[in-house]
């Protein structure tokens, strides 16, 4: 399956051969977890199983949980105090499952945010990134739509703030917002759709993860050098690599249980942190609670989407160009998808021929700042719309663009790459030797 | 780009606290209790005097609509006995039953009652569907080192009545400096000694208050208990298992470290 030589699976003994002729089952598992990986994958690499980890909890949770709910506007809120109160272990479920969403947003941002700093996304390995965009895409409209379903107050009015983000859409938004909701307003046949699709959405991604695993098995995994893996030879191959199994396995599982430690302390000793208040007050459609927030790992986009008012310039701008069809909610809902496929384009936004930021010193500052605008952004998304808070989130809207259609392009050409390592060899031995306090190489790479 | 960014944040900070203040948000007292904190535990006897403040005083016109009578034997909960359970539905509480058509004393395998007559919120789920300050910034610092607040913020609530009244469309609302925006239309529920407490506590406001609101936190999250120990056995297991996988780890790449180490680069 790799372009990097490795050793194919051999069938032993009867019953494998019997089964190999027939299907290569065991040969495409073989294959799988015997890829030949970089050696010098740091710690940042152990998200892609924290993630896997999470989708199995949340499918394995939610399944056993849709045993017990009720999607019905007069039954589900009620439904949800049942499971509570009087499934065994169904506190337990749901807790974990309400958290489970939260380790798997923190874990997907880190593991894109590996994948901008290290430059994954480059060529040969774009198809992983958009792939990896599209899973994202996935788990944000799974994740809405989960939240949903309890049927409490934030649920209620999250659900109809965001669906009617589709009837900012010129012509056609309120059609297609009804025909989101199935009716005027959020209601039952919205609740029963979204049950539908929140048990629905997993699967695809459950699919898509396969694709994005296929996708990197194909071009092999990047590494923190950016460096590709040698290939001309096995011999030469395997001074560069380890096998997945065991050696990146156990390294994997080990970060996931201690990530775990900390997982089982927040939703043993405070389940309801990261949630909101409000969600535990039923849905009703006649109280708008004062302060409609959505989860926190919406927040970035959501100041994003509320950024551009129509006093700003550039809204004024496209509304006056656009003949009033652009207004600012409208160019909010574009900035706010905008700001996603920004990023999914980043393959071809960025000009560098050097793939790690190791050894780009400008891009670093830059990518920083892009990683504390993110933090910056979910803060104000938190927050009430209004000075000085708008200000705050339109300068960094301003950036997060600016940061992929100018800075990512332009920095290719004027920023001035540090060495590479040779070989992936040379920086792995240049590490252990580090690591190990006896300094027989000078790191030539840092 | 970056000086503006501080500028502006630092602008922000500097409004946001002097806006706290004027967010017209109620004053939630820092009230201490005995299941704050991973270790704490319900105070079973507490839990049994805010039970009789709720039946006594708040249950004529609030509900718990969402709490099973039976739950009150709960070990981790009020612990009541069988008897005294059963007894106790039999006595002060009656539920419509639409088989009869009609109402009948609540048995323990009947929920509590909705009240709806007073236009009053069911309580059910009150101590986690009200929180106290998420502060400083937004940032919920607060909540975290001292809990969500529910409790605290009921607590609140019924000892925040200042004894000031005014009347507005026809109703007459109290001030109290706990509730959102100074003035509520709850009457103060509460004035000392409105109920006799079995165990020799003396009933004051305040105590009356505590108990009822750690009852609510019990109705509300009847499972915490549980909810802990396995937090804990789960934490424990994990961390076994961290070190366990910790060690294999280093062992199983001390070998190939190692020979890092000692043949240099090409």
């Amino acid at each position: 399956m790799s372009g990097i030589p490795h050793d194919h699976y051999e069938p032993k003994g009867g019953f494998e051969k019997w089964l190999h002729r027939r299907l290569n089952v065991v040969g495409l598992l073989y294959d799988t977890l015997m890829i030949p990986t970089p050696k010098n994958l740091n710690w940042w690499w152990i998200w892609g199983i924290v993630l896997a980890f999470c989708l199995v909890l949340q499918i394995v949770t939610g399944i056993v949980l849709a045993m017990h709910y009720t999607p019905h506007v007069d039954m589900a809120f009620a439904s949800i105090e049942h499971i509570m109160r009087n499934v065994n272990g169904g506190y337990m479920l749901r807790y974990l499952h309400m958290n489970g969403a939260s380790l798997f947003f923190f874990a997907v941002y880190i593991h894109i945010f590996r994948g901008l700093y290290y430059g994954s996304y480059k060529a040969p390995r774009e198809v992983t990134w958009i792939i990896g965009m599209l899973i994202y895409l996935c788990m944000m409209g799974t994740a809405f739509m989960g939240y949903v379903l309890p049927w409490g107050q934030m649920s209620f009015w999250g659900a109809t703030v965001i669906t009617g983000l589709f009837g900012a859409i010129p012509f056609v938004g309120e059609s297609i917002q009804t025909w989101l909701l199935g009716g005027p307003a959020v209601d039952n046949a919205t609740l029963n759709r979204f049950f539908s699709l929140h048990y629905l959405l997993p699967f695809v991604i459950a699919g898509l993860v396969i694709v994005h695993v296929w996708a990197f098995h194909t071009t092999g995994n990047n590494n923190p050098t950016g460096i590709e893996v040698r290939r001309t030879s096995k011999a030469e191959a395997e001074k560069d690599t380890l096998p997945f199994w065991p050696y990146f396995v156990i390294k994997d599982l080990f970060a996931l249980a201690l990530i775990l430690v900390v997982f089982f302390a927040i939703v043993g000793f405070m389940p309801n942190y990261l949630g909101h208040p409000d969600n535990y007050i039923e849905a009703n459609p006649l109280v708008t609670p004062s302060h409609i927030v959505p989860e926190w790992y919406f927040l970035p986009f959501y100041a994003i989407l509320r950024a551009f008012t129509s006093d700003v310039w550039v809204v004024m701008f496209a509304n006056w160009i656009t003949g009033g069809i652009v207004d600012a909610k409208f160019f909010g809902v574009l900035a706010m998808f905008g700001a996603i496929i920004v990023m999914a384009l980043a393959p071809w936004l960025d000009t560098s021929s050097v793939r790690s930021g190791r050894y780009r010193p400008m891009f670093k500052w830059w990518f920083w700042l892009l990683a504390i605008d993110f933090v910056v952004l979910m803060w104000c998304g938190a927050q009430p719309a209004e000075p000085p808070y708008s200000t705050i989130s339109l300068i960094g809207s301003a950036y997060w663009f600016a940061y992929f259609l100018i800075i990512l392009p332009l920095l290719g050409v004027i920023e001035k790459p540090q060495a590479q390592p040779a070989t992936i060899e040379e920086d792995f031995k240049a590490h252990a030797s580090h690591t190990g306090g006896t300094h027989t190489v000078v790191d030539p790479a840092e | 780009m970056i000086r503006k960014l501080t500028l502006s944040a630092a602008a922000a900070l500097a409004l946001a606290a002097g806006g706290a203040s004027a967010a017209e948000e109620g004053h939630v007292e820092d009230f201490s209790f005995s299941f704050e904190g991973p270790f704490g535990t319900y105070d079973q006897l507490q839990l049994q005097r805010g039970l009789k403040v709720y039946t006594m005083v708040c249950s004529s016109c609030h509900g718990l609509r969402y709490v099973p009578i039976r739950t009150l034997g709960s070990e981790s909960g009020p612990g009541l006995p069988e008897d005294q359970v059963r007894a106790y539905a039999d006595q002060y509480v009656e539920v419509y039953d639409p088989e009869l058509e009609e109402w009948r004393a609540a048995k323990p395998t009947d929920n509590f009652p909705a009240v709806e007559s007073a236009g009053a919120p069911d309580l059910s789920l009150m101590a986690k569907g009200r929180a106290g300050f998420h502060g400083p910034y937004g940032l919920g610092l607060n909540q975290l080192f001292k809990g969500m607040g529910g409790p605290e913020y009921i607590a609140s609530i019924l000892t925040g009545y200042t004894g000031e009244e005014q009347q507005q469309a026809g109703t007459i609302l109290y001030e109290n400096t706990a509730f959102p925006g100074g003035w509520i239309s709850m009457a103060p529920p509460l004035y000392g000694d409105d109920v006799d407490y079995e165990d020799g506590t003396e009933a004051t406001i305040e105590q009356e208050a505590k108990d009822v609101a750690a009852f609510l936190m019990w109705a509300a999250e009847p499972k915490m208990m549980e909810r802990r120990h396995a937090g804990f056995a789960g934490v424990i297991f994990l961390i076994v298992l961290t070190s366990l996988l910790y060690l294999t780890n280093k062992s199983l790449w001390a070998p190939i470290k190692k020979k890092a180490k000692e043949t240099p680069a090409e």
